[in-house]
């Protein structure tokens, strides 16, 4: 028996949520308000250089420590720039018979090329290992989240208390989370550049790493390790929260659904249930829900749909039900041969839209 | 100076003692010099291919969200890119350097095994068009050139691509550690007298460490890529998670090849550089046995450094420590030789011919290169940047930015000892310039594009800010590049037969090759120049002030 959910009603108070509420974190105009007026909620306006737009005490350390190498590494550049530049402009001789003077070596020359940089990298190698220590996440206690990794899309599952959802993951913000990753396929590889290390999803390992946001806010993520055919498009969001927003959003997911109450989302329910979608997608939060595909429960309350491809509004969800293989081509969701009364009613379904 | 060298016209390429004419004569050569050049004739032929498969990725990435290349077509491409430049462009372009010059260098007839030489040529070829044949037999490969299980599998991997990944790799591996133990014997067996191993040029230095290098690491590989084979052929499970298979152990295996690989292709260009600038300068290299023992040293070290690929598998701070300790260790050799170069240089006369500028060039960018590789060594800077294009912008500053313009470097360098004639200098400089320009528009920025967020392979991306410009700038540099290479292209098929007779030694260099004509008879040699230091046409055109001469008044330098 599938519930009709509240999407539209919970969907909607958290997009409200993101309008009002949320403060978004430096350089990310309110994200929310930007999403829901524009059809292509994906050009919102994040930092120009997520890597160096640390938003977390981890990302922090790590800008630190790049700071450091790269201040090493200029100094270096500029000096071997130097030296070439002064020597094509000291001496060159184009028309100059005569040998220069022939030197073949000098060992006390050799010794200061090789200890001053020994020396260096000696530096950069303890702040290397100080910095790692420092991000190290314990195997003891259980995670706050689990994060899996699918073709093409992220499986985000909240142990505590009992959630799955996809391609978003909303966390309260100064809380520093445990994350769990997995992968069901292939290899796959979890980043959110502003927050956090990078770190591989591995079939058969569970790899665990410290989540955190400092202000509330929407970060990109995406996964980094090549994963097959639409590796491009697997994308998502972190929508860190106040800790009452959180609340909010996590029994806004707990809800059960209720039974449409326009005709058009009925019939959506129905053919949802009749046509294939039941067979890879769940819809609710029952244990043992299918995880083959995106549980759609609450679906109305994302950003974006297909990893990233399209943003999450009613028309392009419509273009998305009506043909998947164009906007993702080689992804798992089949061309349903809809027609346009099927996808309009699905996509009332999905939406909730009143 | 040396006043003693004759212009001579080329020497008729077809050798007396073959049997055979034309074509013919090529296909069934065995001599090393003929079996070099084809080399980089195939070198030459791919470098072609995987060229255009790059101008294609740059079409589709020049603008977010275009529709040029499907996806799957995108990840064959850059798959092939990678597989191609690295396995059928970079190695053989070494190969034919080191199989030509390595026997005129030392002053032998040929290499130890003139037909096993034959042999390792063909099975690249042959190995080379096998790979190919993949986009008429279903797809070519589309897993990336490091084909991580399991991705390469049978169940996500279903077309016959990697199949023809494996045989074409396997063959043209076989060939290359046949090619190797040849190098290697010729080079401790077939030195003339008087040639110790502390007086050979360093290019041969480089050659036989790179010889060690394959003859060490890409047994592994084949080992690998069989394991993966056997894997999706008959389900055996090496990689497979669920058969109790380990999709890390390939990865360790793979680098375990892949970063002695790097150094593969690194040092043979660190060797034609020490070869080129020295003779543009009018000084011997600086600092030989450093340059020579750092060489060791990185080899050493190359072999303990692999899991810097693998920084973000998590594998532990106790693993991630070691290999930055050792990855950070083998930037001090590899500066060791960029001092040196420099100091070659210092107070020298510097002539700024096509090679001496791609020389020079290559000091600054393989330099960009080699730090970057730095920042990847700091660990928790690779958990940011590993995986986007500033590894793509790494990458291409070690293998574009030191191989290729060492490669050019050597090109211009020895093209006339090669044919018999000078290349064209005007034309030489506009393919410099081009070169460098294209070269530093399209990898230049991908630094900025990784910390913007960008992942690599990816067949198109989102309009974030500043992504679509820089990959346009990026997709005008290729095509800078593209127009560089057509540059070359017309500068080589012009001099091949109109350039300017080159006489046997129009560098006025030190080094036994040039002690015979342009290009060398079939046996080399008419009589080998006595060798009594490192550099036997200095020591032959400088009577009194010979090397050994002017390191004794140098006093500090040993004698050799």
């Amino acid at each position: 028996m599938l519930y009709t959910s509240k999407a539209g009603a919970v969907g909607d108070s958290q997009r409200a949520a993101n309008r009002e509420d949320v403060v978004v974190c430096p350089g990310l105009p309110a994200a929310g308000v930007h999403a829901m007026s524009n059809a292509d909620l994906h050009i919102t306006s994040p930092p120009w250089f997520p890597v160096f737009h640390p938003g977390s005490p981890d990302a922090w350390a790590i800008q630190s420590l790049s700071g450091f190498v790269f201040a090493v590494c200029a100094v270096i550049l500029a000096i071997v720039t130097g030296l070439v530049v002064f020597c094509l402009w000291r001496f060159r001789r184009p028309e100059k018979r005569e040998e220069p003077p022939q030197r073949f070596g000098n060992v006390k020359l050799e010794i200061v090329w090789i200890t001053i940089p020994l020396l260096l990298v000696a530096v950069i190698g303890i702040a290397t290992v100080f910095t790692m220590k420092s991000m190290a996440a314990p195997a003891s206690r259980p995670p706050d989240l689990i994060v899996r990794g699918h073709q093409w899309w992220w499986e985000v599952e909240y142990p505590q208390p009992g959630i799955v959802t996809a391609n978003e993951i909303h966390l309260p913000a100064g809380r520093k989370w445990l994350v769990e990753l997995e992968a069901a396929d292939v290899i796959h590889d979890f980043w959110v550049p502003e927050l956090a290390r990078k770190m591989d999803m591995i079939p058969g390992l569970k790899r665990r790493m410290w989540l955190e946001a400092d202000q509330p806010g929407v970060y990109q993520g995406q996964c980094a390790e090549f994963c097959g055919a639409q590796h491009a498009w697997m994308r998502f969001q972190v929508v860190a929260q106040s800790p009452a927003d959180f609340s909010a959003w996590q029994a806004g997911q707990l809800q059960p659904a209720a039974i449409p109450s326009r005709a058009e989302a009925r019939e959506g329910q129905q053919l949802f249930q009749q046509m294939t979608c039941v067979t890879c997608h769940a819809i609710d939060q029952s244990p043992g829900a299918l995880r083959t595909a995106p549980n759609l429960a609450q679906l109305a309350s994302r950003y974006q749909i297909a990893g990233g491809a399209l943003a999450n509004t009613p028309k392009q969800l419509f273009q998305w039900l009506m043909d998947p293989q164009k906007y993702k081509p080689g992804c798992k969701m089949p061309d349903l041969k809809l027609t346009d009364a099927q996808a309009h009613a699905l996509v009332a379904y999905l939406e909730g839209t009143p | 100076m040396n006043g003693t060298a004759e212009i001579a016209a080329p020497v008729p390429a077809v050798e007396k003692e073959s049997a055979h004419e034309g074509l013919l004569a090529w296909v069934s050569t065995v001599d090393h010099k003929r079996i070099g050049i084809l080399y980089l004739l195939a070198a030459a032929f791919f470098f072609a291919l995987g060229g255009g498969e790059a101008m294609l990725m740059r079409l589709q990435l020049s603008w977010p969200n275009l529709h040029v290349l499907a996806p799957d077509t995108y990840n064959q491409l850059f798959t092939m890119h990678g597989t191609t430049m690295i396995f059928l462009v970079a190695m053989p372009v070494i190969f034919g350097f080191a199989n030509y010059l390595v026997p005129l260098m030392i002053g032998a007839r040929d290499v130890a095994f003139p037909r096993l030489n034959a042999m390792s040529f063909w099975l690249l070829l042959f190995g080379g068009l096998l790979l190919y044949f993949s986009f008429a037999a279903g797809g070519a490969p589309d897993a990336g050139w490091f084909s991580y299980a399991p991705l390469s599998e049978q169940p996500y991997s279903s077309s016959n691509g990697t199949d023809y990944y494996v045989l074409g790799l396997l063959v043209t591996g076989i060939g290359s550690v046949a090619g190797s133990i040849n190098l290697l014997v010729t080079i401790l067996k077939f030195r003339a007298p008087g040639l110790t191993m502390r007086r050979v040029p360093l290019f041969v230095w480089m050659v036989f460490n790179t010889a060690v290098l394959v003859i060490l690491a890409i047994p592994v590989l084949n080992a690998a890529i069989v394991m993966l084979l056997i894997d999706r052929k008959f389900s055996s499970g090496f990689f497979q998670p669920g058969q109790g298979g380990s999709p890390l152990i390939w990865q360790h295996f793979f680098w375990t090849f892949g970063h002695p690989e790097v150094y593969i292709l690194a040092l043979p260009a660190f060797g034609m550089i020490s070869e080129v600038i020295p003779v543009f300068s009018r000084k011997p290299i600086f600092g030989y046995e450093f340059v020579a023992a750092s060489t060791v040293a990185i080899t050493v070290l190359s072999f303990g450094v692999w899991a810097h690929h693998m920084f973000a598998v998590g594998l532990g701070v106790l693993a991630n420590s070691f290999f930055a300790g050792t990855s950070l260790l083998i930037a001090v050799p590899t500066g060791v030789k960029i001092w040196n170069w420099i100091a070659t240089m210092w107070q020298g006369h510097l002539k700024l011919t096509t090679a001496m500028l791609f020389a020079m060039a290559f000091l600054v960018e393989f330099t960009i290169g080699g730090l970057s590789g730095v920042t990847f060594a700091a660990v928790p800077m690779d958990w940011q940047l590993t995986d986007t294009y500033y590894l793509v912008a790494h990458l291409h500053y070690v293998l574009f930015g030191g191989t290729i313009f060492g490669i050019f470097a050597a090109l211009y360098y020895w093209f006339p000892k090669m044919s018999g004639r000078m290349l064209d200098e005007h034309l030489g400089r506009l393919h410099f310039w081009l070169t460098v320009v294209g070269f530093n528009l399209t990898f230049l920025f991908h630094h900025a594009l990784g910390i913007m967020g960008m992942p690599r392979r990816v067949y198109t991306y989102p309009d974030l800010p500043g992504w679509g410009i820089l990959n346009l700038v990026s997709t005008i540099g290729a095509s800078i590049m593209g127009v560089s290479v057509l540059v070359l292209a017309r500068n080589l098929l012009h001099s091949l037969r109109h350039g300017k007779i080159a006489g046997d030694n129009p560098w006025e260099a030190w080094t036994l090759e040039w002690a015979t004509t342009s290009p060398p008879p079939a046996h080399n040699f008419n009589k080998v120049p006595p060798v009594n230091g490192r550099r036997p046409l200095w020591d032959l055109h400088h009577p009194g002030r010979t090397d050994e001469e002017l390191q004794k008044q140098e006093g500090g330098a040993r004698d050799p």
